[in-house]
């Protein structure tokens, strides 16, 4: 190998571990924590500002690794079979409580009752106790998809 | 003169009433015991029942091997508990985990058997809940089947029984769930098409037909932790012997199952 070949290969290394590490960094933004605050048992304000989606958000809610609402609740959802009996159903929802309430209530039901079975899908990280090192540190859905979700219960009047 | 103590009208509604916080007070309440067993589908039950057709009697044959294989000083299990243990009594297997006063904890069936496996045989012990102990434990367990959990939680057995109370009913991992949300207050409840059963212990170690593989008692816990994303404690840890403790003890009046069919 020449001088000049060798000298290449070391540009085009160090290109790819600053292509690497920009990558990792990228992903580290996208599960930032944005702390919010409940007032009045609901949270007002979007988390971070953002706007949901409600097609996406039906998608979160079926979904086993995200949001997997179906496995305790039910859902005017009849292609899916199988839904959970644990809380209760989500028909109508929009209808009995308001978006704030509805936020609070994905982010961290217990925050309203200390009881309740339902984890906190944006919960506090360092409230948490011996959490799994693949999951240390994170929330189960992003600020995104706990706005999706909002906006689909929304729909649901 | 007819005296009415309430109006005629509104009887419906008292009766409704009525029967609604009947049915509220026994909300929450693990009324009566019920095994794992009773959650089972009737073709689940009748593979359990049949010993030829419950493929978790291969890991009680096999632990019947081990039974019978003499160990470094020539000595097998046979030699004191009998052919096929018929010296080993039912109840006392019933009775575990038992508290040893010489390691000052709670003894589990298979820190016995390892116990005696070291101290008796000669041989080099088993790492807790290898696939050999398992199968030496369900062997020695299923002489006790059908026998009745009789745990003890009192005297020296209380401090480990509280500890795995509270470990029962405390908060882990990232789905922040305790064994008591799923297991006593929700038990017979839909997760998706699962039924949650009450959780009881008399079974293990069972034949898991999802798995298709025996799962040990702390294997399971292994697993339940795992699944709401929590850092499990190592199998034959204190704290999981403790829990081991509680959740026998919380299925006293069982009866014993091993080798149980679960899904």
């Amino acid at each position: 190998m020449t001088q000049g070949k060798q000298y290449r290969l070391a540009v085009l290394t160090t290109l790819f571990v600053i292509l690497f590490l920009a990558d990792v960094s990228d992903t580290q933004a996208k599960d930032t924590y944005y702390a919010w605050k409940s007032d009045n048992f609901a949270i007002q304000l979007p988390l971070n500002g953002l706007k949901g989606n409600p097609l996406r958000g039906r998608q979160i809610v079926i979904r086993q690794d995200k949001g997997t609402c179906l496995t305790c609740h039910s859902l005017p959802i009849p292609n899916e079979s199988f839904h959970g009996t644990i809380g209760p159903p989500l028909h109508g929802i929009a209808s009995r409580k308001s978006e704030g309430e509805i936020r609070l209530h994905v982010v961290d039901q217990q925050k309203i009752n200390p009881q309740t079975i339902m984890p906190g899908f944006y919960k506090n990280p360092q409230e948490l106790n011996l959490v799994l090192d693949e999951y240390f540190g994170k929330t189960m859905l992003s600020a995104q998809e706990v706005e999706d979700v909002v906006a689909y219960l929304m729909t649901l009047e | 003169m007819k005296y009415r103590a309430l109006p005629r009208m509104h009887y419906i509604q008292y009766i409704t009433v009525l029967l609604i916080s009947l049915n509220l007070s026994n909300w929450g309440h693990a009324a009566e015991l019920k095994s794992g067993y009773e959650f089972l589908t009737p073709e689940s039950q009748a593979m359990q029942d049949d010993e030829f057709a419950n493929p978790g009697m291969t890991a009680v044959e096999d632990g019947r091997k081990w039974f019978h294989t003499p160990g470094v000083n020539g000595q097998t299990c046979a030699s004191c508990h009998g052919q096929d243990g018929s010296g080993l009594d039912p109840k006392r297997i019933a009775r575990f985990p038992v508290y040893n006063e010489e390691y000052q904890k709670p003894f589990t069936l298979q820190e016995q058997i390892n116990f005696c496996w070291e101290e008796h045989l000669d041989n080099v012990p088993f790492v807790y809940d290898c696939v050999d102990l398992v199968e030496l434990e369900s062997f020695v367990r299923n002489l006790a089947r059908g026998e009745t959990v009789a745990v003890d939680t009192g005297g020296a057995l209380q401090p480990f029984y509280e500890m795995g109370k509270k470990i029962y009913n405390r908060r882990f991992g990232q789905i922040n769930m305790s064994c008591s949300h799923c297991h006593e207050r929700y038990s017979g409840q839909h997760l998706r098409g699962q039924v949650l059963s009450q959780g009881h212990s008399n079974g293990f170690p069972e034949y898991r037909l999802g798995s298709g593989k025996m799962t040990s008692l702390h294997g399971r816990l292994t697993e339940c932790f795992k699944s709401f994303r929590a850092e499990p404690f190592e199998r034959g840890s204190i704290e999981f012997i403790s829990l081991e403790l509680y959740l026998h003890a919380r299925g006293n009046g069982l009866k014993i199952e091993t080798p149980a069919v679960r899904y």
